[in-house]
Parts: structure tokens; C-alpha cells; sequence
């Protein structure tokens, strides 16, 4: 088979054509959008420009609607919250300081609907593509966690998508030998047709070992290595990822990238020996609008120029056309920028490790990126123009009409049947443990490794992943990822305190240090203002909570368009999610705090307090399907003293287990921790009741933010005493651990109801097998 | 650095190897010198014993170990284990093992054909190989178990031989978690100085982060032994 020969669209051609009809609403691009390339470069773009601008220019790419907003973080980070921060937003990964000449780099992305229209590569991409960007930051990729969120479990579309992105997630992680360490799992009805997979991944690296991508010095070479440019992926970036499915779903399928994970592993440790050598200047990886985006960025971020050759990039299919080399996404590639003398050090590396390279470029000193092919000139821009200088949206916002009603529709309001007696408590309590979203998440967790690279600390069902980053004097980070969509679309402003708040609670309860945040902003059509309004409250709500906790965010993703309904409805979009990841420092990963007690005879107490806080309960979801009222109150100042008795209990080592309570509130939380390790407890709630002024129900069930269980080791009770009342975060003895019923542990609530952990276990892991085999 | 007992222990390393590292540290932790070994080269360097550790090695493709075991690095090793050098292979360094026609037997995908990671605990069935020899026969030991294609399969007349002469190595104890025949976990060679296994002792040499054990969260060391038994043999030798 020959090529055709292909027809050029030259730099020439398009000032000498100025009329010539050009597709580029099918390429995503807006008539305006399409008026303001031309005004740029003063003539019709090329067909191969047209193509790049109209990638980078897209939502994905340019997060032209959330820009303006997401300058708020910039605004609501002090000087002191920048004091660890290594490298800040805008560059693939945000890098982190942590001691000892150590730095973290972390980020979580979004590969939402690619995973909708071909789960197993859409998910297994969206790992691939994440943890390149913390290669590209000079990083060893040591973990990776997976937020997923799905339909009801009851449509018949949702086991297609469940079982494609756990096995994507699974297939791609455990080839690369990433230890996945936790993340979250969701069925919801408002995700049908709009499944979200996000993706997170932890670099660790030496201070001077950071590595950023940006051309610099004239004369030095861009070098293409990984896998060939193929036609997968082309137009991902501009239609998958930033319009919602308008046509059936094959039609997009070849839109979506194919992966080869063995492939990347072999670049990790390609490029790690690259680094390691000095042998590159800058570096970037290729995702999203592949070569488009790496050359306009690096070129953007240099000091210079750069001309590129597009015939020496190496093709897996001759047949593409300038434009799709340009946007072709296919997967495993990276671009550096090396120095002419350590070219041929840099190509033995790459030789050694089998992975196929070549320069197609050159920085210069033109300030212009210029691309040849066939030895025309098709592409002549100002780099900044594709790169950085897009269009920015001021999309209009407003209070949805219906948002008042979905607050006013209160659990009370709604008169939902609580449960009163101890069966009917037992009842509900066992209810939202065989939940799909409350029940053991092990179906999906065991089909990932946690135990390669030997550096887990703790994983899945702990409350945040914790990994070791020095061997020689176990310094660690703790991350956990959280988001609750429900609290989200009751108070979207709240709502993304409340996953902040609730990470960061996780990161508190191993004993580590909340020190910095990554987030991935999950949310409807940004041209629906009830969408728009979400997505604004949310990001002012996010930098507030991380202004008032000291926390700075150091990067993430937006994901915007997830929904499928017409515009104004109350259920026109997913239910928004922030996603939000906190990262905590721990000085020594093996004192880490489990969430569950594993000793008998341990004191339990419960730190917080508990207000009647149930509407957007998992109570409320599981046994009436019903969502509305408010979200719990939000108390920053509450988590965090309650995060200071925490960590200073682990430094101490005053507990032995803690657990924080959030979704399913008390009852949930006393049945995961005796269900960690198959220790029973005995604990009583009527001080609690009396205390707090609350019902027994309430007590249970109540999600009231800033409280966790603690089980203590005997002997250590007043020193915990001491240390909450020196922060003025309530305690109250519950009771102890280690309770039997016959012979069998058991959870025992004194005057209501007993729970034999035997047939807790059953209802807790038997719920997600039973549906998905 | 030259370790206390003076044993050189090889672990080599192939495109798509991922437990290098981890095998690296047993190692040392047992106490000998982990020497790296790059597939490509032909040079053993003098080892004294060798460990292929778990991965995909060349992305599983065409078949586990199918590709790797055509490196000039296993023409070495495979010569050398036929002269008695002690080779360990652990998951996809035990597929490769039997791709070698060291080990007999194969491994196809888990019958219920996921991935699987779990605490596994096993039966030592023969402990006097240079691998086991620090651990008692019938017992139970708990190591990571994490894999995709570890159904071990061999024909009857083959797994009865492993059987009557005392090769299999380990046995799955409880729930056979991929359907291997036989609840076969891992088997020797004859002269017991090549071992090859689908679970990971090298996931388990260290309190803290190991599995979840009787010893505690996180506290199994069980899989040390493995590697302190080959320093013991080869010290003894």
C-alpha cells in the first residue's frame, strides 16, 4: 500500500485563499473563536493550524470557562501557604517539599468520556496520561488512586461500564507496578450516560531533581520518543472531551486513545535513566492534543522559537495528513528538549531501553513556532497564541430556579420514617453497610496492586492511602481523595468544603499532616448557567476552605459538559463533584493509624460533636431515595483542632486505631473500624444523646463534619483527655473494644441492638459481588 | 557494599519487569549483595544465586514470559541452573521458569479472569529445597498473592510425578484463588535448586509493610525465609 499523496495546506497557500470554506465547527471551534485565528495571523489559518488551535483552543485544553475563576486559588494563596510549595498551578504537576531534601508531586485528572464510550482504554488512558505528567516533572511515579463514579447499579449500561473501567484502571496500574492506594467509589443515578473517572498519581523526587517543560537555548534539539503517532485519539481533546454526545456512540469511537502500558512502563524507567544522566533541558509529555500541545507549550514557555519537521516524527500509519499528526493522542510519547553535545548520550539511553526516538525540531531564536512538512511550510504561529493566549469566557451564572426547592424538600419536610426502636436502628444500620456506596469497596480494590514497590503503609479500607518515601528513615505522605456530589448539589459552595474538609479529616487520622491539595472539578455544561453557577460557588468555596486551613492548591483538572439533559433542569447535569485531594506529611510511615481497632480491651471514645444533620445522608439515600434540605455545617476551625489532637495523638502514640465519621455517620463508622481487623466493640450513645441534645437516630446517623472514633490503649485515656481539652475538641467515652455475643465478636449498642460481625461481614463485602459477580 | 554474609544474589531485570526493586531489598534484608542484571547482557557477574521477579515482562504479550525467556541473560541462567545455581522465580519469573523448560507446567488466566491481590496464605509442602530449607514442611506461611494469568496447568501424568516426587512446593491453603490444578501454589525442579512460585515472598520481608498476618496489620514477614534460606545453603555449601 503507497500513501496518497497528500495535499498541502501551506502557510502560502492560506494568504493567497482567504475564502476557502474551513471545518472549523466540526473541529469544536465557534464561529467567533474561528474569526479570532484569523485576526491572530492576519490570514485563514492552515489546515494543520486550524487543527492545533482548535484543540488547544478547546474546553479541555484551555479551560476557557474556568479560567477566570480558578485564578482564585492564585488570589487565596499566602506567602506562608506557598512555603513548601516547590512548583505551583500551571505546570503539569504541582511539586511539593516535605524534608530531608524530599519532594512529592501529585495531581488528579479527569478522563470522564472516553471512559463512557470505551471504559477499558478510556480508563486505562486517563492512569497512562497522569502519570506521564509526573514523569515529566522529573518524578518517580510511586502510587496511583482511581475516583470513580458510576449510573444506578440497577440500569442494565452500568455493569458495561463498571467492569470495562476497573479493569482499565487495573490493567494499565498493575503493569506499571504502581501500588494503587485507595480512591473512591459512587453509583449514582445522575452519572448514567456520564460515568467519571478520575485519576490520581504521587511522584516522589530529590529537590534538585525537578525538571519543567520549557524550550530554552537556541540550537538545541526536540526530541520525540515512546510509541509512534498513530490515528487514535485524533479530535479527542476538541469533540470527546468538551461537547456531550450528540450522535450514537460508535461514531465517537475512534476518537478514543488506545493504550499500551508496557510501553509506558519502559518510559518511566527510560526517562528516570535520562534525568539521572542530565541529558534533558525541558520536557513534556504528549496527552491531550498531542504534538500540538507539547511543541506550543514548550515553545510557549521558552525564551525562544522552535521549527519542527513534521516528516521525521515516526508514524505507525503513513497515511496520516498533517493536521492529524499534529492531533493525533496516541498514547506513550514524550518530548524533550536536549543540548546538541548530550544528543548521543541521550540516544543511548533511549536505544538501551528499546524506546524509539527522533528529533523533528530545534529551538531558535524566532519567537515563532514554524512547522515544515514535505519541505513546505504549513504551520507559522506565535507559540503563546495556541498555547496560552486563548479564549477566556466570562460564562454567565446564576442561581438555579429550582435550587430553592431542592433546600426547602428537608428530611423533615419530606416527613421521612426515621427509625426509632433498636430492630428498626439494627434495620437501617445494616441497610447502608450492604449499600453499594457504603459497603466494602475489596471487589474493586483487589483486582489492584498495593503491595508492589514495598513502600505501603497503609491502602484501601484505610482512611488515606499512606506510602514510605525515605527507606532509611520511613518519611512518608498519607493522600486521600474525597467528594460527595449529593452535599454537592444541595450547596455547591459547601459542598466542596465539606470534600476538602473530609480529605483532609482522612490525612488527620493516619497521623499525618494536611500540607497540600490537588483537585479535579467534576461539573455540567459551562454554556448552562445553573452548571456554571455550581462550578463558580465550588471554586469559591474550594480556595476559601484552603485559604482558612493553610492548605495551598498546587494543581489539578476541570471536567466540564458531564451531562446529558437540557439545559435548566434540575437534573440536566451529573451531581457537581469537587473532587478533592489533600496530601499530608508523616515523619515515620510504620506509626501510620489504621482504621480499625485491633486490640481488645481498648478505650473508644468519640471526638466532635454531633448535630441532628441528616438531610444528603447516605440514611437518606439508601432507605428513602431522597435528596434535598442542606448539607451539614461546615467547621474549619473544628477540623482543624480536631486534625492537631490526631496527629499529635499518632506522634504520641495515644491511639491505636481512628477512624473518621462522614458518610453513614457514627454507626457506619464503629462498624467499619470493628470490621478492619474482626475486633468487636461495646459502646453506649446515651451520653452522647444527652450531651449533644440529640435522638438516638441522630446520634447514629447523623454526618455532622469534624468528628472521628479513637480506640486507646489502656492507661493512655487522660493523656487524650488532656490533649483534646488543651484544643477544646469534645470527647466522650463510648465504650470499649472487643465485645463477643456467644462466641462471636460482635458490635453491641448497649439498650439497642447487637450486630454479630460475622453477619456484618457478609452484608458489608457480599453487597458489590452479588451484583457485579 | 559487600554484604554480612557475602552472598551475591542476581535479580534481573527486563522491559516490563516491576518487583525488581522490592526483590532487590529482600535481598539485602536477608543479608546478601543484590546484584543487578540487565536481560540484554550475557554476563552473570559471578552471582550466586539468581531471582527473576514478578512483572509483565514485554507486556505479557503473545504469552507470559514467552518473549523474556528468549533474552541473552536466560541463556546464562539457564545453563547455569542445569550446573546447580539457585534460581528463584516469583509470578512472572515463575511463568518464564517454566517457558524455560526449567519448571514443567504452565500458566493460563485466573478462572474467574480478573486480577487478583490478596493475602494469600500457602502450605510449605517441601522444605529442603535451597529455597525452603528455613522453613518447616506443612507450614502455613502468608504472602502476597497478585496476578492475572496464575492458574497453574500441567497434564495429569505431569502433576502426578510433581506429586510423587515431592515437588510441589506450595500449596493455596483455604479457597483456591485462580483454579490452579491441584491447588498447585509453586514447584521445584528435581534437585530443588530451581523454584518457581505465583505469590510474592518479597512483598513480605519487612513489619509494616507486608500483608495483614496473625503477626498483625501489615506485620507478615513470612517471605524472608525464602531468602535467608539460600544464603543458609549457599554458606553451608
Amino acid at each position: 500500500m503507497t500513501a496518497p499523496k497528500p495535499t498541502l495546506d501551506t502557510v502560502e497557500n492560506a494568504a493567497a485563499t482567504p475564502d476557502e470554506e474551513q471545518p472549523f465547527a466540526s473541529l469544536g471551534l465557534k464561529p467567533d473563536e474561528y474569526q479570532r485565528i484569523k485576526d491572530i495571523l492576519g490570514r485563514r489559518p492552515t489546515a494543520a493550524e486550524l487543527a492545533m488551535y482548535s484543540v488547544m483552543w478547546s474546553e479541555h485544553c484551555s479551560y476557557k470557562s474556568s479560567k477566570i475563576h480558578l485564578s482564585k486559588f492564585g488570589a487565596k494563596t499566602t506567602d506562608e501557604m506557598k512555603k513548601h510549595l516547590l512548583v505551583g498551578i500551571g505546570e503539569n504537576a504541582g511539586v511539593v517539599e516535605i524534608g530531608d531534601g524530599w519532594a512529592v508531586t501529585f495531581k488528579v485528572e479527569s478522563h470522564n468520556h472516553p471512559s463512557f464510550v470505551e471504559p477499558y482504554q478510556g480508563a486505562a488512558t486517563g492512569v497512562g496520561g497522569i502519570v506521564r505528567d509526573i514523569i515529566s516533572m522529573g518524578a518517580r511515579p510511586v502510587a496511583v488512586m482511581d475516583q470513580l463514579r458510576f449510573g444506578d447499579v440497577e440500569h442494565p449500561d452500568t455493569a458495561r461500564v463498571v467492569h470495562g473501567v476497573v479493569s482499565g484502571v487495573g490493567g494499565y496500574g498493575n503493569s506499571l507496578g504502581l501500588p494503587n492506594i485507595g480512591g473512591e467509589l459512587v453509583f449514582d443515578a445522575s452519572y448514567q450516560g456520564n460515568p467519571l473517572v478520575n485519576a490520581l498519581c504521587l511522584g516522589v523526587l530529590r529537590h534538585e531533581d525537578i525538571h519543567l517543560a520549557n524550550a530554552s537555548g537556541v540550537g538545541n534539539k526536540v526530541v520525540l520518543f515512546g510509541a509512534r503517532t498513530g490515528g487514535d485519539g485524533i479530535g479527542g481533546a476538541s469533540i470527546l472531551a468538551s461537547e456531550t454526545f450528540e450522535d450514537g456512540v460508535p461514531a465517537k469511537r475512534p476518537s478514543v486513545q488506545v493504550g499500551d502500558p508496557f510501553m509506558e512502563k519502559v518510559l518511566i524507567e527510560c526517562c528516570l535513566e535520562l534525568y539521572a544522566a542530565e541529558v534533558v533541558e525541558g520536557i513534556q509529555d504528549l496527552g491531550a492534543a498531542g504534538i500540538s500541545c507539547a511543541t506550543s507549550e514548550l515553545a510557549s514557555n521558552g525564551d525562544g522559537g522552535m521549527h519542527v519537521w513534521l516528516d521525521d516524527v515516526l508514524l505507525r500509519d503513513p497515511t496520516l495528513n498533517a493536521g492529524e499528526i499534529l492531533m493525533s493522542e496516541s498514547q506513550e510519547r514524550m518530548m524533550a528538549v536536549v543540548t546538541p553535545a548530550k544528543l548521543e548520550q541521550f540516544l543511548a539511553i533511549t536505544k538501551k531501553w528499546d524506546v524509539e526516538t527522533a528529533v523533528i525540531g530545534e529551538v531558535n531564536d524566532s519567537g515563532r513556532l514554524t512547522i515544515d512538512h514535505h519541505g513546505q511550510r504549513i504551520v507559522d504561529v506565535d507559540p503563546r497564541t495556541v498555547a496560552h493566549e486563548g479564549p477566556v469566557y466570562d460564562r454567565p451564572y446564576a442561581r438555579p430556579a429550582w435550587q430553592d426547592g431542592l433546600n426547602a424538600d428537608t428530611t423533615v419536610a419530606a416527613g421521612l420514617a426515621r427509625p426509632a426502636t433498636g430492630d428498626e436502628l439494627r434495620a437501617a444500620a445494616l441497610a447502608v453497610l450492604g449499600s453499594p456506596n457504603h459497603s466494602s469497596k475489596a471487589w474493586v480494590t483487589n483486582q489492584y496492586d498495593r503491595f508492589v514497590q514495598g513502600n505501603t503503609a497503609l491502602a484501601q479500607p484505610d482512611d488515606s492511602g499512606v506510602v514510605r518515601v525515605d527507606e532509611s528513615t520511613n518519611l512518608g505522605v498519607a493522600l486521600s481523595t474525597d467528594a460527595n456530589g449529593r452535599y454537592a448539589k444541595l450547596d455547591p459552595r459547601t459542598g466542596a468544603q465539606l470534600a476538602l474538609a473530609e480529605a483532609y479529616r482522612n490525612v488527620a487520622t493516619t497521623g499525618a499532616r494536611p500540607l497540600a491539595i490537588t483537585d479535579c472539578l467534576n461539573f455540567g455544561s459551562p454554556e448552562d448557567p445553573d452548571s456554571m453557577w455550581q462550578l463558580v460557588e465550588a471554586i469559591e468555596g474550594l480556595a476559601d476552605g484552603c485559604f482558612e486551613l493553610g492548605t495551598p492548591v498546587t494543581g489539578g483538572n476541570v471536567s466540564l459538559y458531564n451531562g446529558t439533559g437540557e439545559p435548566g433542569q434540575i437534573d440536566s447535569s451529573i451531581h457537581p463533584t469537587p473532587v478533592v485531594g489533600v496530601l499530608g506529611v508523616i515523619d515515620d510511615v510504620t506509626r501510620a493509624t489504621a482504621s480499625g481497632w485491633r486490640t481488645e480491651g481498648q478505650t473508644i471514645f468519640l471526638l466532635g460533636t454531633t448535630r441532628a444533620e441528616l438531610d444528603g445522608s447516605a440514611w437518606a439515600d439508601v432507605v428513602h431515595r431522597h435528596l434535598g434540605g442542606v448539607p451539614p455545617r461546615l467547621d474549619l476551625a473544628a477540623e482543624k483542632a480536631l486534625a492537631d489532637v490526631l496527629v499529635n495523638a499518632s506522634r504520641d502514640e495515644l491511639v491505636d486505631a481512628a477512624h473518621d465519621l462522614s458518610e453513614g455517620g457514627l454507626v457506619q463508622a464503629l462498624l467499619e473500624s470493628c470490621l478492619r481487623y474482626g475486633v468487636g466493640a461495646r459502646v453506649s450513645i446515651a451520653g452522647l444523646v444527652e450531651r449533644d441534645g440529640v435522638t438516638e437516630f441522630e446520634a447514629l446517623f447523623s454526618e455532622s463534619v469534624a468528628r472521628a472514633v479513637v480506640s486507646v490503649p489502656r492507661g493512655e485515656e487522660q493523656r487524650l483527655v488532656d490533649a483534646c481539652v488543651a484544643r477544646g475538641v469534645p470527647l466522650l467515652k463510648l465504650g470499649e473494644t472487643g465485645a463477643v455475643v456467644g462466641d462471636e465478636p460482635a458490635l453491641v449498642v448497649d439498650g439497642l441492638f447487637e450486630v454479630p460481625l460475622a453477619e456484618a461481614r457478609e452484608v458489608f463485602e457480599g453487597a458489590l459481588p452479588a451484583i457485579f459477580g | 557494599m559487600a554484604a554480612a554474609t557475602g552472598a551475591r544474589i542476581g535479580v534481573v531485570t527486563f522491559p516490563g519487569t516491576l518487583d525488581d526493586r522490592d526483590a532487590a531489598r529482600a535481598v539485602r534484608l536477608a543479608g546478601a549483595e543484590a546484584v543487578a542484571l540487565w536481560h540484554a547482557d550475557d554476563d552473570l557477574q559471578g552471582v550466586d544465586a539468581v531471582v527473576l521477579p514478578g512483572g509483565f515482562s514485554y507486556g505479557d504479550y503473545l504469552r507470559a514470559g514467552a518473549i523474556a525467556r528468549f533474552a541473552p541473560m536466560m541463556d546464562k541462567i539457564v545453563d547455569a541452573a542445569h550446573g546447580g545455581l539457585p534460581v528463584l522465580g516469583i509470578c512472572n519469573g515463575f511463568q518464564l521458569l517454566t517457558e524455560s523448560h526449567l519448571l514443567p507446567g504452565s500458566m493460563i488466566k485466573n478462572n474467574h479472569l480478573h486480577f487478583i491481590c490478596r493475602e494469600q496464605v500457602l502450605t510449605v509442602e517441601n522444605a529442603s529445597t535451597v529455597w525452603t530449607n528455613e522453613y518447616a514442611a506443612g507450614e502455613r506461611i502468608t504472602i502476597p498473592l497478585k496476578n492475572q494469568d496464575g492458574q497453574y496447568v500441567a497434564d495429569e501424568r505431569t502433576l502426578d510425578e510433581l506429586e510423587g516426587e515431592g515437588r510441589v512446593a506450595f500449596r493455596y491453603e483455604g479457597v483456591n484463588p485462580n483454579g490452579s490444578r491441584r491447588g498447585i501454589a509453586g514447584i521445584t525442579n528435581a534437585r530443588g535448586n530451581v523454584v518457581g512460585l505465583m505469590p510474592h515472598p518479597e512483598h513480605a520481608v519487612e513489619a509494616g509493610f507486608g500483608p495483614d498476618s496473625e503477626h498483625g496489620a501489615k506485620a507478615g514477614t513470612d517471605g524472608l525465609r525464602f531468602f535467608t534460606s539460600v544464603i543458609a545453603s549457599l554458606v553451608h555449601a
